[in-house]
């Protein structure tokens, strides 16, 4: 059993035409029992910042409160939100730190620029960081969801465009998984809102 | 006097409330050679006098004004070798930063770091506080800033100003001159003559050095041939 696979997740990032979208599925469950229904694996940053985090779920929330804590510091310090590109690289950072005893999380950034482009980014378990210009996705069924993005994806997708083909996929992409799925959550950013829809899906 | 009392302790209060060691610290600054800085509307300049001990001495291998990062310099009065050692921290705070968040860190911010160790040499055991004040000139998102860092640690945000032997003068001087829609160019040559107001002697590329950041972000240390090429147009 991988350490990995004890929790269970989907996490698709994808970007479009001056917007970005990030979902995930909702399960958490140990192993095969399912425990509830309403676990996201997506976590808000700032209005133009979205996180997620894929793996043992512990880490995932462990480290998300570790970067909150250095976010609102730096927020308190430079009086600005960090940029979606810094916050990529300072992640890649903190998880490099603990080289040798990691957190078991595989995280996705998702967010727009001040100027308005999209940004993706998606890391393993200790930084490596590999930005995207269409889509990033990490889970307990990566192939899967490959799978669905690269045959779907198209470049400047309109906001509802991009929430149609993020849902097929993601939905799509863990329908075949055992230990992710029961419902998904999912946000498109734009330059002036968030637009967060949560799905009904099979709940098995 | 009974401050007297009080003055061998760095980390010990005198009666009407001062730290005399920094008291002593902003004297030592006050005895160096004379520096300043002028925040123009499109960058910064900082100038310093560069007087040396004899004339033997190699003046070519004499650095006064530093980078920290590509788009901070800054400069000092006082001692020379406390100099070196807050320039060796703040570059090391830039690059820290720049480690973790692959963008440069704003002026505001290495102004804070470097203030919160000159502050740390005031209340730490063992320790005495920095002999130099710093003048730190920068462009980042914010645009053009020019900052004073005393050896309390504390720190100002300056339009201009001068620090170390000439400074009352140069300040006077610097307020009649100053105007906030100033150009960089302008602002050299303001610096070169305030310089000059204070100086003993004839002004040349070698006795003085000068640095600019402009919107390019890049500071720069002028060299003496382009340092002699503002001094001739200030003629």
């Amino acid at each position: 059993m991988s350490i990995f696979s004890y929790n269970g997740a989907a996490v698709v990032a994808m970007a479009g035409k001056e917007c970005v979208a990030i979902g995930s599925d909702l399960r958490f469950g140990v192993q095969t029992q399912t425990i509830t229904c309403d676990t996201p694996k997506v976590f808000r940053i700032h209005d133009k910042l979205y996180l997620g985090l894929s793996g043992l779920l512990t880490d995932a929330q462990t480290l998300h409160e570790k970067l909150m804590f250095r976010h609102n510091l730096y927020k308190l310090r430079e009086e600005r939100d960090m940029k979606p590109s810094t916050f990529g690289h300072m992640l890649s950072n903190a998880l490099y730190e603990r080289r040798f005893g990691p957190y078991f999380a595989a995280p996705v950034v998702a967010g727009l620029e001040p100027d308005g482009t999209p940004f993706l980014c998606g890391m393993d378990t200790i930084g490596a960081m590999e930005k995207a210009k269409d889509f990033m996705i990490t889970g307990t069924s990566p192939e899967s969801l490959y799978g669905m993005c690269e045959s779907m994806w198209r470049p400047d997708m309109e906001p509802d465009e991009l929430f149609e083909t993020v849902a097929q996929c993601l939905m799509s992409g863990f329908d075949r998984d055992a230990l992710a799925g029961w419902g998904a959550v999912i946000h498109v950013i734009t330059k002036d809102k968030v637009i967060s829809r949560t799905l009904k899906t099979r709940m098995d | 006097m009974a401050e007297s009392q009080y003055s061998f302790s760095l980390t010990t209060f005198s009666p009407s409330g001062k730290l005399v060691q920094i008291e002593y610290a902003l004297n030592a600054v006050a005895a160096g050679a004379t520096s300043l800085g002028i925040s123009a509307a499109d960058g910064v300049v900082i100038a310093t006098e560069k007087k040396l001990p004899s004339a033997l001495v190699d003046e070519t291998t004499v650095q006064k004004i530093m980078t920290i990062t590509p788009s901070i310099g800054v400069v000092y009065s006082g001692m020379g070798p406390d100099f070196r050692v807050l320039v060796r921290r703040a570059r090391k705070t830039a690059q820290t930063y720049y480690q973790s968040y692959k963008e440069h860190i704003p002026v505001a911010q290495l102004v804070r770091e470097t203030a919160a160790v000159m502050q740390e040499f005031t209340q730490t055991g063992g320790v005495r506080p920095f002999g130099v004040s710093l003048m730190m000139a920068g462009y980042d998102d914010n645009g053009p800033q020019l900052y004073q860092i005393d050896p309390s640690g504390s720190y100002f945000a300056w339009k201009a100003s001068a620090i170390g032997k000439n400074m009352t003068n140069a300040k006077a001087f610097l307020e009649k001159r100053y105007s906030d829609e100033v150009g960089i160019e302008d602002a050299v040559h303001t610096a070169l003559l305030t310089l000059k107001e204070g100086f003993e002697g004839q002004l040349s590329g070698a006795n003085i050095e000068v640095g600019v950041v402009g919107p390019n972000r890049s500071f720069k240390v002028l060299t003496e041939a382009e340092v002699n090429d503002y001094l001739q147009e200030v003629e």
